[in-house]
């Protein structure tokens, strides 16, 4: 589903160049979960702005959802689907207008895409909030509204850019059902950065970690693990020691 | 891409439908130099006419500069909140994107020329139906070139307090030099050398042209110098839009 080789990015910034990301190769198969781990600033949010587009690699290749990064950028977009740190709604804007409107920026018929947003409303727990303006949701809706948008056209890849940043335990735990189903009921494949290795543990079925913008590490959660098991410590490590291990240095920067 | 076009475009007006007023207050500007400027000038018009036939389609090219030009102001809260970059990850072409918000913003200009012009035959302005279309025409054809420049300005600066300094230093000399309060050649030689450096100078002798049902060179040159800027601002504009990182 994602085969990318070498991508690589390199800013100017006032001078002096900043290689964000330097030559990652990633291969993610259809139907995986896969969590995208790094610490801040380590080349997270970029590569995935050039896996959907938003971004062009200064080297490297990639196909995404079946299309070339390169030449085809409009065939990759009409395939994946993204949902970024940011929000996507208009606070303007009513939440069943937006979602609608979504699905008709992607091409389904205003028949459809209605269809379509009513049933996304039900199953993201947003019954009933369709007339209410965007700005008045509270966060866990408005993230929940955010994905039903990045899903309203179906893609058969997802992005998700730190999706749970920000919300309470609950919300947490019923936004990750919302994203298993997403794999379990429709099948799609989804690749979402976090910062929480909880996150990464309880949903992911692969972990890649990027640091310094190389990946350093890749594989399930417990292969990570074993990886770094100390047969001098009786406790199992977790995912933490893992990320500490391969990166020295802590995640949660409150900087994030 | 017209389809596009559409979608972005209904998108953008619907919080204006919701709340209407909003075309009012734009208006009170341009009715304040109607009600408390516009009776000052007397004179201007000359032996042809009052001063209204002058002063009133110099006042529509005004609101036309000042109602689109501010128009970027309504994408910097979208870029900063996502939904700018979530529309630049569906397929939706770059250009419906910058189009269908222009369109937005010319579509209540023209509505509010046209109430202002209602409000300026209360003052004595006259013109017949068919030159007061034509005069619409103009203003929205400019209205397009300054939208999709201001939205371009907007994307590139993407915060508020870069936005607004710039756009007052450069609407305002605009609007100064285009003749649009006093006739320029009234003025000291250098600067109304000056105002025939601005392309709106043009744009407004055009309309007054128009809307004196005089259709030869000069409203053809305020025609002209309009479609230009326009192409001029559109290609800007949708470079920007286009541009990786934006």
């Amino acid at each position: 589903m994602i085969k990318a080789r070498g991508l690589a990015r390199r800013f100017q910034l006032k001078g002096s160049t900043v290689d964000a990301v330097r030559g990652v190769d990633l291969d993610v198969d259809a139907g995986e979960l896969v969590g995208f781990l790094g610490p801040n600033g380590a080349g997270k949010t970029t590569t995935l702005r050039m896996l959907t587009t938003l971004l062009r690699p200064t080297e490297g290749e990639a196909t995404v959802a079946g299309r070339d990064l390169r030449t085809d950028p409009a065939g990759v977009r009409r395939r994946i689907g993204y949902v970024a740190q940011g929000t996507g709604a208009g606070m303007d804007q009513r939440v069943g207008d937006e979602l609608v409107h979504q699905g008709e920026l992607y091409g389904l018929t205003s028949t459809k895409a209605r269809a379509k947003a009513g049933w996304l409303l039900d199953q993201l727990d947003l019954a009933g909030l369709a007339d209410r303006d965007a700005a008045s949701l509270s966060g866990g809706q408005r993230r929940r509204l955010d994905i039903a948008m990045g899903i309203v056209h179906e893609p058969a890849l997802l992005f998700l850019d730190e999706p749970s940043t920000g919300m309470d335990p609950q919300s947490r735990s019923n936004l990750w059902d919302h994203i298993r189903a997403l794999r379990d009921d429709l099948g799609a494949t989804v690749f979402l950065t976090t910062h929480y290795l909880d996150e990464a543990d309880a949903l992911c079925d692969r972990v890649l970690i990027i640091d310094n913008g190389r990946l350093v590490a890749q594989g399930t959660p417990d292969e990570l693990k074993n990886q770094v098991a100390d047969p001098a410590r009786p406790d199992r490590p977790t995912l933490d020691d893992v990320f500490l291990t391969l990166t020295g240095r802590a995640l949660r920067d409150p900087a994030a | 891409m017209i389809r596009e076009t559409r979608l972005v475009f209904v998108r953008a007006l619907r919080p204006m439908l919701r709340n209407p007023t909003v075309i009012v207050f734009g208006l009170s500007q341009p009715l304040l130099y109607l009600v408390l400027f516009g009776p000052l000038l007397g004179s201007v018009g000359g032996a042809s006419g009052s001063s209204w036939q002058w002063f009133v389609p110099g006042l529509l090219v005004q609101l036309s500069l000042f109602g689109t030009a501010y128009a970027g102001f309504s994408l910097i809260p979208e870029i900063r909140s996502g939904v700018v970059e979530r529309m630049r990850v569906t397929p939706v072409s770059r250009t419906a994107l910058l189009f269908g918000r222009v369109l937005k913003d010319v579509l209540v200009l023209v509505v509010q020329a046209a109430l202002l012009t209602a409000a300026a035959t209360l003052f004595g302005f006259r013109a017949s139906v068919w030159v007061v279309l034509l005069g619409l025409v103009l203003i929205g054809v400019l209205g397009v070139a300054v939208g999709a420049a201001s939205y371009a300005l907007a994307l590139k600066l993407r915060q508020e307090y870069a936005f607004a300094p710039v756009l007052a230093s450069t609407v305002i000399p605009l609007m100064l030099l285009s003749g649009v309060l006093l006739p320029m050649d009234r003025g000291p030689g250098w600067l109304y050398g000056l105002s025939r450096a601005n392309p709106l100078a043009y744009v407004v002798e055009g309309e007054r042209a128009l809307m004196a049902a005089d259709l030869g060179g000069r409203a053809l040159t305020g025609g002209l110098v309009a479609v230009a800027l326009v192409a001029v601002c559109a290609s800007w504009g949708v470079r920007t839009f286009h541009r990786e990182n934006a």
